[in-house]
């Protein structure tokens, strides 16, 4: 009764045949990422020291550190985060638990989901004609970092909305039916199981907001700077730009700088992405059901 | 209590014998987007007594439930007719849903293990009332899973999650949370689905106890049990209420539609 047949060895060859193909199809991911560390690491891995890190450019930016710039793309991140952040995670908290299902919220989430798709070079020229020019912030850490809050903000809220609707509605009108608010439920019940969800959209938007260009070199960065910011009125120098500037830009840049630069900034995303989850991960732990 | 809420329910002062009208119903409609669930239903419910429904699925209980707290508010499909007065007031007219939800227990089938702690769990309702005091919620804490029969089995692990414990142990942590809210009115909707025996005859005789503090509504599918805890029983059948009448009398062959005693025999169901 259970000998094989012939048809049931077939099936199982078939199994074993895709299974590894779409292993190998899933290792092909790695190599990437791999490959794009071992070379910035073999090629820049000199470069990176204290002083490098520490110091400004010197030599028409052909030698010295990073300092101004890594400092910048902190500046940048920071604030724009303090903008998308609670901007986003309100509005998802809306669309999930206040918001009815009606045309308006429809045209919203549309909204939503096409600001995720407009380019970034379009994001950048909005943010020159709504940031610089007309709240006449000028060319600023202020305008650069809102413009990078609008571009990232529907990661944000879309991350954050799916987290939400993760939790069961079950826990919602358990909490209801003792005569909590809809807002006493969302902090109780509801925040404390997303909140892991919602980490993972603040995660994904550092990532993309450290390593962007293209908004941030009309509004705000600048080629060079010999002086740091001060305020949030400021130009700044950022990773990003200096990267583009250092490789393409300038004369005579020796060949590891580019590539010491392009390895800090990946390690500063590496770094915020470890941190991050290593929370998340500490969070999801206390929650079960 | 509700504190300075608006709108505070009357907790029908003149009370005070036995058959004082706790809830009363009214040619209650409800539908889902149009698909009628329950129709034409009149009925008070008296203080202190516990009020059996029985009926086959789809009968509209659970739906009745629903409308007696204002769950129709959570679901854009379901739509309430008719007046249901809770202390002698409309429900659909409160403002403060609120203080009507938390003088009004609720148990549904499937238990509901918040994911928090144990303690968390039913500590919960009196901290959304304001109460902040340890010593104070200890207390609560003790005395509503020892009335939900669960605190023997809960005492040494009030700090683990509610949601890890077993179904039959969920379902008497949702009792104690249910407890907690100190409600007027008890509404238990088929607990007994996902617990066992032995855990059922524990919670009945709960039930027996809590008769004397407060109103007890129970759905049950279970023939007997409401022939074991209610004093009044309605019969349910196809969104209509064919029959209200005491336990004693229906369980006893005193009916008016056949169909009752069909379904109390167990003859279709």
């Amino acid at each position: 009764m259970f000998a094989q047949t012939k048809l049931n060895i077939h099936d199982r060859h078939v199994q074993s045949l895709v299974r590894t193909l779409f292993m190998l199809m899933t290792a092909l991911l790695i190599l990437p990422v791999l490959a794009i560390l071992a070379t910035l690491i073999v090629k820049g891995g000199s470069m990176i020291s204290w002083d490098f890190l520490f110091s400004d450019p010197t030599d028409g930016m052909t030698a010295g550190g990073i300092f101004p710039a890594l400092l910048g793309t902190i500046w940048l991140v920071a604030v724009a985060l303090m903008v998308s952040v609670p901007l986003g995670i309100a509005a998802a908290i809306y669309l999930s638990e206040f918001a009815p299902d009606n045309w308006m919220t429809r045209i919203i989430n549309l909204a939503i989901i096409n600001l995720a798709g407009v380019p970034s070079i379009v994001h950048a020229l909005f943010g020159v004609g709504a940031f610089v020019l007309f709240f006449g912030f000028g060319t600023s850490i202020l305008a650069a970092s809102l413009t990078l809050a609008i571009m990232t903000l529907p990661v944000v809220i879309v991350a954050s909305r799916e987290s939400l609707q993760a939790v069961p509605q079950a826990f919602r009108e358990a909490c209801w039916n003792m005569g909590a608010t809809r807002w006493q439920t969302i902090m109780k019940v509801v925040l404390p199981n997303a909140i892991s969800g919602i980490l993972t959209g603040v995660i994904l938007e550092v990532s993309r907001t450290t390593g962007e260009t293209a908004p941030i070199m009309f509004t705000g960065a600048a080629f060079f700077l010999p002086f740091l910011p001060e305020s949030v009125f400021d130009q700044t120098m950022a990773l990003s730009l200096h990267l583009f500037v250092v490789s393409t830009q300038v004369p005579n840049v020796p060949e590891a700088l580019p590539y010491g630069v392009a390895l800090v900034l990946i390690s500063m995303v590496l770094l915020m992405n470890s941190i991050s989850i290593a929370f998340r991960m500490y969070l999801r732990g206390k929650k079960k059901w | 209590m509700v504190g300075n809420n608006s709108e505070p329910l009357a907790t029908s002062a003149a009370s005070g014998s036995a058959s004082a009208v706790k809830l009363s119903v009214r040619n209650l409609a409800i539908d889902y987007a149009g698909k009628p669930a329950l129709e034409g239903v009149n009925l008070s419910i008296h203080e202190n007594e516990i009020f059996g429904i029985i009926g086959p699925a789809n009968a509209g209980k659970t739906s009745f439930l629903k409308a007696l707290n204002r769950m129709d508010m959570f679901d854009n499909h379901m739509h309430v007719l008719g007046d249901v007065q809770f202390n002698g007031r409309s429900v659909n007219k409160l403002r403060n849903v609120y203080a009507l939800r938390k003088r009004i227990g609720v148990v549904f089938p499937l238990p509901v293990g918040l994911p928090m702690t144990v303690y968390d769990n039913v500590a919960l309702a009196p901290r959304l009332s304001g109460i902040r005091k340890r010593a104070q919620l200890d207390e609560i804490v003790q005395r509503c899973l020892t009335r939900a029969a669960l605190w023997d089995e809960v005492k040494d692990r009030l700090q683990s999650l509610g949601s890890l414990l077993s179904g039959g142990q969920q379902q008497r942590l949702t009792i104690a949370r249910a407890l907690s809210q100190e409600p007027e009115v008890l509404m238990l909707d088929e607990f007994s689905i996902a617990v066992d025996p032995v855990t059922t005859m524990r919670i009945e005789d709960v039930l027996k106890e809590l008769k004397s503090e407060m109103t007890i509504i129970l759905v049950t599918n279970l023939v007997q049990q409401a022939n074991r805890l209610a004093d009044r029983t309605a019969f349910f059948l196809d969104g209509r209420c064919v029959e209200i009448g005491t336990t004693q009398a229906l369980f006893s062959g005193q009916v008016k539609e056949q169909k009752t005693q069909d379904y109390i025999e167990g003859r279709f169901g």
